[in-house]
């Protein structure tokens, strides 16, 4: 049943010290303001999962918010380094990160597994890669009719899916479109899911009766956050601010520089103010 | 007309953007590959199809993503469905023709490294991963891979084989079952490079303008093969140049303003 939430009472509620969340959103709908506020809380020992860690896993596991990392691209898109990221698995600042490293079609499998119920995902991938070797997250089986051998990966069953989506209705059910990325799959993966939107109205306005809707069982939280995506985008809102991601190189390459960024923007900050520029 | 007030890099987008057909179905990796496969499309492939793996199929952006998601590929696409059904249904399935790959290593067979530099475990650059690459360089009918030319970049052996070219050589590819050709050019700033029909080693097949045999040498981390004939790059032409810069110019504009 969900509840609609300050964002705030959202993320104290259902995030919880050494869990697994799962915050997604690809390159679009990326739910920066729900990431900010498990800053603010300082959760701990969290293994994050995300295809692509993007900024706003950058700034979680250079606050010391994470102990494991599970993704399948971790750079800043066009730019370059995620430099919190590096930080952290070259020189273990401010702490070590394990890393669990999957392609991306493993990783929007394994959700897909775990929407669907079920114990692993198969996949025709990996070949030759030696990513096998590093992840024993990994297994080669064979297809029991064929004979064929093909990828298998476990499913992905975060403790907790965040997302944010372009608006919810009165009644709790959650729009998203525009690149939808895996938000679905993640939020039907977990065992609770937090969707920040950018307005709560009256009519969802669907675009067409195959738009992508979650329907109000399968989300715990809503909480309205307009422009809770920024420095993403919200298709139908705002832009993608790329001279934002641009910006957050030289910030975060230097640890000093970060700590004071997330000190003015992040931790002296409340839910309601929001970051606009890097 | 052939110009000759044009870069290095320009030449390898040139070159790269030539090897498109209007017929490709192009699945476009970030960077370098995006510039070249839309300069394609507004030249010689008015045709092609691009998908990135954000989803977005038959993509016409005006400007270049500064992501692989940005709102413009979303909008100038037939149609955008989630990025579980993109790597399962059209790129697992087979209906990719060209996979257009980056490189931050890369060895004489193709193999590709965008994961570590160093061991994995202790790595001295963490870089950023495979993101769709290994699947792509798996599934799509063939392989083009464009990188700056440097010894750093091509090297003797990849540190990491995140992404499967073609193996130690020969039938490595069918040996491992895969049904795809793999790896079939690389472009460069300097040369374009085919594997061995036999060995798949590469070879050098195409010089560009102003570029010497120890000019590739030189920036090639192994004893690199020259193939028996081998072309002069054409430079680039006015129509090639004058559209890549319009586009690179509207890109800036664009990735400038963010409201």
């Amino acid at each position: 049943m969900t509840a609609f939430v300050s964002l705030a009472d959202a993320i104290a509620e259902h995030v919880r010290d050494g869990q697994t969340v799962a915050m997604e959103g690809f390159t679009h709908l990326i739910p920066f303001a729900a990431g900010y506020e498990v800053i603010r809380q300082k959760r701990r020992k969290l293994t994050l999962v995300r295809m692509t860690p993007d900024l706003i896993y950058d700034q979680l596991i250079g606050m010391g918010c994470a102990e494991r990392l599970v993704f399948s691209w971790g750079g800043n898109p066009g730019v370059g380094s995620l430099h919190r990221l590096r930080d952290a698995v070259e020189h273990g600042w401010p702490r070590p990160l394990e890393l669990t490293e999957h392609s991306h079609a493993a990783m929007a499998n394994a959700y897909a597994a775990g929407a669907s119920g079920l114990p692993f995902a198969v996949l025709r991938g990996y070949v030759g890669s030696d990513l096998v070797d590093v992840n024993p997250d990994i297994a080669t089986i064979r297809c029991p009719f064929t004979g064929e051998r093909v990828a298998a990966v476990p499913a992905l069953r975060p403790d907790v899916a965040i997302v944010h989506a372009q608006r919810a209705d009165r009644a709790g059910n959650v729009l998203i479109e525009g690149i939808v990325g895996v938000q679905k799959e993640t939020v039907l993966a977990a065992h609770r899911a937090i969707v920040t939107v950018e307005e709560i109205v009256d009519d969802l306005m669907a675009p067409s009766h195959n738009s992508v809707v979650l329907p109000s069982w399968t989300v715990d939280a809503i909480v309205e956050a307009p422009g809770g995506a920024r420095p993403s985008y919200a298709h139908g809102y705002y832009r993608r601010d790329n001279a934002f991601y641009k910006n957050w190189d030289p910030i975060s390459r230097d640890r000093d520089a970060f700590r004071a960024w997330m000190g003015d923007n992040v931790l002296g900050a409340t839910a309601a103010t929001h970051p606009a520029k890097a | 007309m052939t110009r000759t007030d044009y870069s290095p890099t320009e030449m390898m987008t040139v070159a790269a953007a030539r090897a498109l057909r209007h017929d490709d179905v192009c699945f476009v990796g970030i960077g370098a590959p995006s510039a070249a496969c839309n300069l394609a499309r507004l030249t010689l492939a008015p045709g092609i199809t691009l998908l990135y793996e954000s989803g977005t199929i038959a993509t016409k952006p005006d400007v270049l993503p500064l992501s692989i998601g940005d709102g413009e590929l979303c909008e100038t696409a037939i149609a955008t469905v989630p990025v579980a059904e993109m790597f399962n249904y059209w790129l697992q399935g087979g209906r990719i023709t060209v996979g257009f790959l980056g490189a931050a290593q890369i060895d004489r067979f193709c193999n590709i490294n965008t994961t570590v530099i160093g061991p994995y475990a202790s790595p001295k650059v963490r870089l950023p991963g495979s993101g769709g690459a290994p699947e792509i360089a798996n599934s799509c009918g063939q392989i083009f891979i464009m990188a700056r030319h440097g010894s750093k970049v091509f090297v003797p052996t990849v540190d990491f084989v995140t992404s499967f070219g073609h193996g130690d050589g020969g039938d490595h590819r069918s040996r491992l079952g895969l049904r795809t050709e793999g790896p079939s050019l690389v472009v460069t700033d300097l040369c374009l490079m085919k594997p061995d029909p036999e060995t798949k080693e590469l070879a050098v097949v195409s010089i560009h303008e102003g570029v010497t045999r120890t000019d590739i040498e030189e920036h090639t981390g192994w004893t690199i093969r020259f193939a028996d004939e081998v072309d002069d790059t054409p430079p680039p032409t006015s129509t090639e140049l004058d559209v890549l810069r319009d586009l690179h110019a509207r890109t800036a504009r664009a990735h400038e303003a963010t409201l």
